[in-house]
């Protein structure tokens, strides 16, 4: 055998060993009954033709890999952005392991939500007592603050009335009567994590904030957003929030959260917008948004309550940053600081840099609208032409806010949004009109090794790849963090290209 | 504008449900009120009386013909009908497959975020049979119907349905500020179904609303896909109906918690009342009919 106890081989190894391969090679022939290579690479290149696109395109009742994921793992996220705040998601259990295990690998950390298991009985009678001994077994062997309600399809399908089933829970004494349980409907067949964040944010606010009187102050509120590098991204923001001396409520912060430190102590709980701050956040002044489509009803609802409101795109680069910059010191009347305006500088100084290498490269994204347009945006700053921008959650306002973007550019001229498409429709772009960078998450794993687009990870999940997360991505530090992957990819594939001894390599080069 | 009042017709399929609800409704109007009506039976004939209409699209066929509900408009699925009452019908699957509660929960969160229910002062939910899921239920949850209106009428089966939604209710009224409006018996022509509609409204603590007697006008108007209000707007009828809009309308507020009564409970009613008869005396029926059939041979 090849595997011994002395010397374990990893699996990947281990496989290459000749009793496997010739293991492997047997089942092949004998079991596997596939048609001959020529035909299978015959068939592989038609569906990279435009024929094969347009019938592709013509697409209706099918999804294949879609780039988004459900309404819950959205509820989830945002819930883990407030203090000591323990997610109860009504519904099967199933769903509850995916939204931690999803949150789980992109962040390296533990995610904890528990689930009110509903099981066939429940199905048919109902959950309300499954969410009865739930509330009270979250409460008594978690001891959160506050248990943030939400629901997976299974309950949505019966119709439980999340409204009324925890006013009973708390009449049973499952936990006590003021103790906060905020909740939202998420079924996860309507919209996509994005919605989910939205509608779990506003049943958190409308809990603290409804039947209250509004006493105006100058503070104001900033919403992130489902966003993969939180970690970094939040810490970012209160890094300038704090050298603009704003004094600032993020509305869910979950960069503690996912980001617990190895110091011997376990904590279920970290960080987050505490109550009384999200309680207070009513009286601020004006509620931000860092990303629209993440925030459409809780925006307006803060502007029903007589905030002012504004939304972002995800700022990244220069002039995302600018307008994000702009706007808060237009609302508090606090100057953006000398040393924000010299990071602007070398952030640009940088990307001149860089720019004969920058220049005319094309690039296809897909993502989340709000990252989409963000990140676009930024490419259309260096020089790039970000030609395929497709969002499975976008919608027809997000294209026309994409076509806007293309038009305000020279490098836009030739540039698409598709909004509602999957990434079996991206395969076909990449295959028909193939582009230099592919920038996406790590299911775009499968697009690189397919049509062979290199890939950036810059979206939500990134499983195969640690800790980038932990760096921000958002504000002019954030874009020069997003220049050098975009370039560190682009000198790869040079170097990769330039390698061979002899035939290449006489651009093999030391300096670039 | 006063505050939007909601309310909601239930009660056992076939018992005229959508016939009261849309003549009561074409009464209102009368008293310039504005009103949305909300079909939520899949059969979608909570509004062709109103519309003189055979059937109008709904939220739930449209959408699906669009891909998706946020594909739809607000102006694709209300229509305007007699005197200017806005319908809709949530609409919903054949019988046999999907899920038809669900159907109204989509309609009513589609409605509600676009719109539907302002500029109105009335919203009247139609709702088919009983409440046999968490769907049906939607038009009782909190924020929703406020008042609910049983019909039924002096058949044993209506009883016993009518005592189901008062179940239903009573579930809700605790958490929410959903009330038993009281009861609308629709005329069948049994025994004794005045004092029996009577005595269950006492059982469940609420008050007989009126007693809409049986007149063959109602159908010929149906016939013709119109109210009566509308097709004989002198006539007898007519006037029942208006009389029980006002009831309605000046029973804000003044609906209660039911208090439903178990099975046995109303079946010694029935048994009180004649409807129904005991054991030992359908046994002992049976048996002297038996024995007369003996006797012939």
């Amino acid at each position: 055998m090849p595997q011994s106890a002395d010397k374990v081989l990893d699996h990947a190894p281990l496989f290459r060993e000749p009793e496997y391969r010739d293991m492997l090679a047997r089942k092949k022939a004998q079991f596997e009954n596939m048609p001959p290579r020529e035909d299978v690479v015959q068939v592989a290149d038609w569906t990279k033709s435009w024929e094969y696109r347009e019938k592709n395109f013509a697409r209706e009742a099918l999804t294949v890999n879609p780039a988004k994921a459900c309404q819950p793992l959205g509820a989830v996220f945002v819930a883990a952005g407030f203090e000591k705040t323990m997610s109860f998601v009504h519904g099967s259990q199933g769903c509850v392991a995916y939204y931690r295990s999803h949150l789980s690998r992109h962040f390296k950390e533990p995610c904890s939500a528990v689930s009110s298991s509903m099981t066939e009985d429940a199905a048919v009678f109902g959950g309300l007592n499954n969410m009865i001994d739930g509330l009270a077994n979250t409460y008594a062997l978690y001891q959160p603050k506050m248990i943030a309600v939400s629901t997976t399809c299974m309950a949505e399908v019966i119709g439980d009335d999340l409204q009324s089933f925890i006013a009973n829970s708390k009449a049973k004494g499952s936990v006590p009567e003021d103790f906060d349980v905020p909740y939202a409907h998420t079924p996860a067949f309507v919209g996509s994590h994005t919605t989910g964040y939205d509608n779990m944010l506003k049943g958190i606010l409308e809990h603290f904030w409804k039947n209250r009187q509004r006493e105006p102050n100058s503070r104001i509120n900033i919403i992130p957003g489902f966003d993969g590098f939180a970690v970094g991204n939040n810490r970012e923001l209160k890094r300038i929030l704090g050298m603009m001396g704003v004094d600032a409520t993020i509305l869910s912060d979950v960069a503690d959260q996912f980001d617990t430190p190895s110091d011997g102590e376990f904590r279920m709980y970290a960080g987050g917008t505490s109550i009384e701050q999200a309680k207070d956040a009513l009286n601020s002044a004006a509620t931000l948004s860092m990303q629209e489509y993440c925030t459409v009803k809780t925006l307006e609802y803060a502007a029903e309550l007589g905030q002012q409101t504004a939304a972002f795109h995800y700022p990244m680069g220069v002039r995302g940053t600018d307008e994000f910059l702009l706007k808060v010191s237009q609302l508090t009347g606090r100057p953006v600081p000398k040393e924000i305006e010299m990071e602007r500088g070398r952030l640009i100084d940088a990307m001149a840099d860089s720019q004969a290498w920058l220049h005319g490269k094309t690039y296809a994204i897909y993502g989340d609208p709000d990252f989409v347009y963000g990140m676009a945006r930024f490419i259309l700053e260096t020089g790039g032409e970000p030609r395929h921008c497709l969002a499975t959650n976008g919608n027809k306002a997000w294209e026309e806010q994409m076509e806007a973007l293309f038009a305000s550019s020279p490098y836009g001229a030739g540039c698409k949004a598709w909004g509602g498409k999957d990434l079996w429709h991206m395969r076909s772009l990449l295959a028909t009109e193939p582009v230099d960078l592919l920038i996406g998450n790590s299911y775009g794993k499968y697009l690189e090794r397919d049509i062979g687009t290199p890939l950036i990870r810059l979206m939500f999940p990134i499983f195969d790849r640690h800790h980038h997360h932990r760096f921000p991505i958002w504000g002019y530090q954030g874009a020069l963090r997003v220049l050098i992957t975009l370039l560190d990819k682009i000198f790869d594939k040079l170097d990769e290209e330039t390698i061979e001894p002899g035939v290449t390599d006489y651009s093999y080069d030391l300096t670039r | 504008m006063s505050a939007l009042r909601q309310i909601a017709f239930y009660g056992k399929g076939g018992i005229g449900k959508s016939t009261t609800s849309q003549n009561t409704l074409a009464a209102l109007v009368e008293l310039g009120q504005k009103i949305l009506i909300v079909g939520c039976d899949p059969k979608a004939d909570s509004t062709r009386l109103i519309l003189n209409a055979k059937a109008q699209d709904t939220v739930l066929s449209l959408a699906a013909a669009a891909g998706s509900v946020e594909d739809l408009e607000l102006e694709d699925v209300l229509k305007a009908g007699y005197k200017g009452i806005k319908c809709v019908e949530s609409g919903g699957p054949e019988p046999g497959v999907g899920c038809a509660g669900r159907g109204v929960i989509t309609s009513i969160n589609f409605l509600e975020e676009n719109g539907a229910y302002e500029d109105v002062d009335y919203v009247s939910y139609d709702v088919l049979g009983d409440v046999v899921c968490g769907g049906f239920a939607m038009p009782i949850r909190e924020n929703k119907a406020q008042e609910i209106y049983i019909v039924m009428s002096g058949e044993m089966m209506a009883l016993y349905a009518a005592n189901n939604i008062a179940k239903g209710i009573l579930k809700y009224a605790h958490s929410g500020g959903v009330r038993l409006g009281g009861l609308i018996c629709n005329e069948r022509q049994t025994d004794k179904e005045l004092e029996l509609a009577e005595a269950l409204a006492a059982k469940l603590g609420c008050t007989l609303i009126h007693f809409v007697p049986r007149d063959n006008i109602v159908q010929h108007a149906e016939l013709r896909r119109q109210t009566v209000l509308q097709y004989a707007p002198d006539s007898k009828q007519a006037d029942e109906y208006r009389q029980l809009a006002r009831k309605i309308h000046g029973n804000s507020g003044k609906g209660i918690i039911p208090t439903p009564i178990t099975m046995e409970e109303l079946e010694e009613m029935l048994l009180e009342f004649g409807i129904m008869k005991t054991e030992e005396q359908q046994l002992a029926e049976l048996q002297a009919k038996e024995a007369a059939a003996c006797g012939t041979h």
